[in-house]
């Protein structure tokens, strides 16, 4: 018996703000629980195994809280596993539910990924100084930026891409009933005269901190055939590499490009930019967009922002690059990856609503995180793989 | 399915406190040397990798990450992590294994429990809205749990002691035991509660430790072991975590992972059971219906080493061992996590398939 043909059948999220303080955390996962059930058609009693994901607990200040959620999340008397992979882990947990089916354990998946960062506070979390690592008590922001430097330097690339990432991403998340942000007056003007943060990352350029959930329903394939909507999953990878390392390239990491070659490979795509319609990419600040536009192979180095400049990942553009809105318009930490695998699913559900990308039929869904050397990519289809 | 098997295992020295850093690395590197030399693997041959650890054990954020750097990953590694005990980072590898996008797959665990103060830390796992601010720490829920079962007749404290006598003098056997020796039952019963009813014995040793295991599907692994533990049955399970709202003397989560992993009743003539505390082995033996002919925890199990986030994958490396040894036919192995036995996962696993 080989690897069995898995497919997302239901998706949802919360509405994604920087405090949900109208629920509690059991209260926010079930809101995308029953949504993603309710889109599938199914009740609790039909999942057969949980699959959660967060990022840090130090975000919430509970150890391991799915043992605490286990009944509101109806895991009891069911499997329940818990991934952690930092930023990547919304896409890695997507992955492992995704496995259980093509393993042929499982019939029905519940995955879930999930982050209440206004429990505690982000940048205390990741400022614990850990032995013999260099302390840069600068969040997210001030790690990247030196990337972001060094991938301007490399490329060329004029200072406003930024900008137009953040000014499409953001119009992109007013289509978006969930996102955090809608921001409908941002401009290219307007991103330029914000506060420059991390240079050159500016405060529009850079993602919110949310509390926010999203949940799916992965089934196999006589359950799948029976739903009206299957996002097919057509491949998935994963590849890590380490923190720092004499040589280590930051910019364009190797642990990418290879998940993104195996990725390609087993879904049998040859040409990226013609074959995939819509990409939702982790982007959690603008300049990601053309680094990894060119790590996932949809341009050659130093190409990348030229796609972004030309309006090509605009939402109708050639490669549409997050539709939703990005993480640039809703960061739940753990659950952004999945997010981005969601959306992936969404759209060739045909089931995006106003950020629907017409005629999609193949999508990326990817994440990445730590230092980016974790990284997790999904390819779905509306059709089931040839073979 | 695929026939997947255990080939390999090893495990860090069970110490009380290491000089070692929070990372993991220590521990670590030692122990994925000492599975390469047993197995004659290179980390170019695991094709998956699957850690099991626990921030708030590490004190810190992403306590995987700095663990990475003790395999050398670079060219990449395909690899994951759950927030859990090893033995479900395991069941991980297992179905990628299943998958067939991997032959070879490694699953380690580690923790330093010395970091912090465990049964405090342990205490936030809690519902952090009502019982997490009583600071209800984990030695007292496994004595609010055996005391439950004592009240109702379901053990005595005679019985209790007698798995510690058992388990400390198995643990002579194991150079890797933390805690062993000849006690009597009576020598037992005169100590003085240390969390009423649990005397100090009733509690696992607090361990700092690392383990890994290696699995491998078919003919790879029998190339790589000369009788591998092939695992007929994987699965686990989860019970909630409210103590008011469970029966304590009972673990439905168990006996329902061990139907799932094929047990029925039957057939083990050994059993690795992860019961950190001596009442907890009793739940577990009646929950898997296991009798007296089942050779339990010949390690000296978790009373005598309990590396937080490694023992439970130390319980199946455990069992494989003695099955690659020719020393059991049919073995099972259990994990736990969380307060009270709450979640489990049964592992069964026979030789010569």
């Amino acid at each position: 018996m080989g690897k069995q043909l898995a497919a997302v059948i239901g998706t949802g999220q919360t509405h994604h703000r920087a405090k949900r303080t109208d629920v509690s955390m059991a209260g926010l996962c079930r809101e995308a629980v029953d949504r993603a059930l309710a889109d599938a058609g199914m009740e609790l009693t039909d999942i057969d195994a949980v699959v959660i994901g967060k990022a840090p607990d130090l975000f919430e200040g509970v150890m391991m809280p799915e043992l605490y959620l286990a009944e509101a999340l109806g895991a009891v008397g069911k499997p329940l596993l818990r991934v952690h992979t930092a930023g990547s882990v919304g896409g890695s947990t997507s992955i492992v539910a995704a496995q259980l089916v093509q393993a042929g354990v499982h019939q029905r998946v519940l995955t879930l990924a999930w982050e209440k960062q206004s429990e505690s506070n982000a940048m205390w979390a990741l400022s614990i100084p850990v032995p013999f690592i260099m302390p840069v008590h600068a969040g997210a922001g001030g790690y990247f930026a030196p990337h972001v430097r060094s991938y301007i330097r490399r490329s060329g690339a004029p200072e406003h891409v930024g900008r137009i990432v953040a000014v499409k991403d953001r119009q992109n998340g007013c289509r978006n009933p969930y996102a955090h942000l809608h921001d409908t007056d941002i401009s290219l003007d307007s991103v330029a005269e914000s506060a420059m943060l991390w240079d050159p990352i500016r405060y529009d350029e850079t993602c919110p901190s949310s509390d926010g959930a999203c949940a799916m329903v992965i089934a196999a394939e006589d359950v799948a055939d029976a739903s009206a909507r299957a996002a097919w999953i057509h491949a998935t990878a994963m590849r890590t590499e380490p923190t720092t390392f004499a040589g280590r390239d930051q910019v364009n990491p190797q642990a990418g490009r290879d998940a993104a070659a195996a990725l390609w490979h087993d879904a049998g795509i040859k040409d990226p930019l013609s074959e995939i319609d819509v990409a939702e990419i982790y982007v959690p600040f603008s300049w990601f967009e053309p680094m990894w536009l060119e790590n996932l192979g949809f341009a050659d180095e130093g190409g990348g922002w030229k796609l972004t400049e030309c309006g090509a990942t605009a939402l109708d553009g050639s490669i549409p690059i997050n539709p939703s809105g990005g993480v640039l318009s809703s960061n739940p930490i753990g659950a952004s990856g999945m997010l981005r695998f969601a959306e992936a699913a969404m759209q060739v559900r045909d089931a995006a609503g106003e950020h629907q990308v017409p005629d999609a039929r193949t999508a990326l869904g990817h994440a990445y995180g730590g230092g980016s050397q974790f990284f997790a990519m999904w390819v779905v289809c509306a059709d089931k793989p040839a073979d | 399915m695929r026939d997947v098997a255990v080939v390999g295992f090893t495990q860090a020295p069970n110490v009380r406190s290491t000089s070692g850093s929070s990372t993991g690395v220590e521990m670590l590197v030692p122990t994925f040397q000492e599975i390469y030399r047993q197995t004659g693997l290179g980390k170019t041959d695991i094709d998956f990798w699957c850690s099991g650890s626990s921030d708030y054990l590490a004190g810190r954020s992403f306590s995987f990450v700095s663990a990475v750097d003790a395999i050398g990953a670079f060219p990449p590694i395909i690899e994951s992590h759950v927030e859990m005990d090893a033995a479900w980072a395991l069941y991980e590898a297992w179905v990628k294994v299943l998958t067939g996008e991997a032959d070879v797959a490694l699953a380690y665990g580690f923790g330093k429990s010395s970091a912090g103060t465990l049964r405090r830390v342990l205490s936030l796992q809690t519902d952090p809205y009502v019982v997490a601010p009583l600071w209800v720490d984990a030695v007292s829920m496994a004595a609010l749990q055996a005391r439950v079962g004592l009240e109702s007749g379901t053990w005595s404290e005679r019985d209790m002691a007698e798995v510690v006598v058992r388990s400390r003098a198995a643990a002579k056997d194991n150079p890797r035991a933390q805690l062993s020796g000849d006690h009597t039952v009576e020598e037992l019963l005169a100590q003085e509660a240390y969390a009423d009813p649990l005397r100090k014995h009733d509690c696992p040793p607090i361990t700092d430790g690392a383990s890994a295991v290696v699995i491998a599907a078919g003919d790879r692994a029998r190339e790589l072991c000369d009788n591998p533990a092939w695992i007929t049955g994987f699965a686990h399970c989860t019970d909630g975590q409210s103590l008011g709202g469970r029966d304590l003397t009972t673990s439905p989560s168990t006996t329902a992972a061990g139907s799932a992993a094929g047990l029925n009743g039957a057939g083990v003539d050994t059993a690795e059971l992860y019961a950190p505390f001596s009442h907890q082995e009793i739940v577990l033996r009646r929950a898997l219906g296991l009798d007296d002919r089942v050779r339990v925890n010949p390690s000296g199990g978790a009373l005598c080493a309990n590396p937080m986030f490694a023992a439970g994958l130390v319980r199946i490396g455990e069992a494989a061992s003695r099955i690659h040894r020719g020393e059991s036919a049919r073995a099972l192995a259990h994990a736990t996590s969380g307060p009270a036995l709450q979640q489990n996962l049964v592992c069964v696993m026979e030789g010569q398939h």
